[in-house]
């Protein structure tokens, strides 16, 4: 096995072992949140997301890392962003926590991971027909908000993790 | 439910796991993709590849070959994690049923199993038209300030939220 594959599973190891620590990786805590009862996920998902955009703006700054950035298309991250919305209250866990959940023993992960290898499959399939009219609408590229605003990257991150701590105090103070 | 890391610790950490990640391996994290790629490995396993410029599925998996790559032994370790992490704190239980589904669905197994199994085609379906799901978009995608990942993200979790309040007949606005 190369390097570059043992890396992936120890950094995927020491992920899954944050995310069940901290609950993340359950369907009551996930269906908790999409019914607005218990944010938990928020409180890990945003903190891990402030230290991550200054660490790597950081270091894009210092010419350390390359970014990759997922292109913006319109069309397909609302539509796909919604079905995906949809399956997810129904199915209760996510691509990655679903493993979290099947390491810890929650066995009905398992029947929603094997959707989810059908739903790939199906994807695949129906892919040549959705390619050419749904894949380029309002198609921006690989931009990030600075981008659009046309902006620094640090002014945007500062409204970002301004707002993100101002949420999370606001969950805590509604006791959710 | 046993209290287990303080959700803010363990999210810091996971941050700054990301960008440890992206200095020493260039990888950002992400999901969905492992999924493909497996699909296309199940695939393959079972149609004869002499075949396979006949299938129409194959200008998908030419984008995402069906090999293991880096995200897909992240996404193994995960499993392995959560493994850890459970047996570690005594928590590894196999357990079929979450307690908010016995409240409101009762304790058939057959019933969440084909639930899970429909949701779980869903939500791929839906996260590779989007293009990721919450690790990539979410995760990775917010910590490059990426407009995909606030557009995406919107839709995950507005979606989830209507879905899951008429899931769980709780009204949205009380």
């Amino acid at each position: 096995m190369s390097l570059e594959l043992i890396e992936g599973l120890i950094i995927g190891i020491i992920f899954g072992f944050f995310l069940q620590r901290a609950r993340v990786d359950k369907y009551d805590v996930q269906i908790g949140a999409m019914l607005l009862e218990d944010m938990t996920i928020f409180k890990f998902m945003l903190p891990a997301i402030i230290v991550a955009i200054i660490g790597i703006y950081t270091m894009y700054d210092l010419g350390m890392i390359k970014l990759h950035i997922k292109p913006t298309i319109l069309g397909v991250n609302i539509l796909g962003g919604i079905i995906f919305g949809i399956g997810w209250a129904i199915f209760g866990l996510c691509p990655g926590t679903a493993g979290g959940a099947l390491g810890e023993g929650a066995w009905d992960a398992l029947f929603g991971i094997i959707g989810m290898f059908v739903g790939a499959a199906l994807f695949a399939y129906l892919f040549p027909y959705i390619n050419i009219e749904l894949m380029h609408l309002g198609d921006y590229g690989q931009v990030s908000l600075a981008d659009v605003l046309g902006i620094n990257h640090w002014i945007v991150a500062g409204v970002f993790i301004t707002t993100a701590i101002g949420l999370l105090i606001f969950f805590e103070k509604k006791g959710l | 439910m046993k209290k287990g890391m303080n959700p803010y610790i363990a999210g810091i950490f996971s941050g700054l796991l990301l960008v440890v990640s992206v200095y020493v391996t260039g990888h950002f994290f992400g999901a969905s993709t492992s999924y493909v790629r497996t699909a296309g490995m199940l695939k393959e396993s079972v149609a004869p590849i002499v075949e396979k410029s006949h299938h129409i599925d194959v200008l998908y998996y030419d984008k995402y070959i069906p090999i293991i790559d880096w995200q897909w032994m992240f996404v193994t370790g995960v499993v392995i994690g959560g493994f850890i992490a459970a047996t570690l704190f005594g928590e590894f239980k196999l357990v079929a049923l979450p307690r908010r589904w016995i409240k409101r669905f009762g304790t058939s197994i057959r019933k969440r199993a084909i639930i899970a199994f429909i949701g779980g085609i869903i939500a791929m379906f839906g996260a590779r038209m989007a293009g990721g799901c919450p690790s990539g978009h979410g995760l990775s995608g917010l910590s490059q300030l990426s407009l995909s990942g606030f557009i995406s993200l919107s839709g995950f979790f507005g979606a989830g939220v209507i879905v899951a309040h008429i899931i769980y007949k709780k009204r949205l606005f009380s």
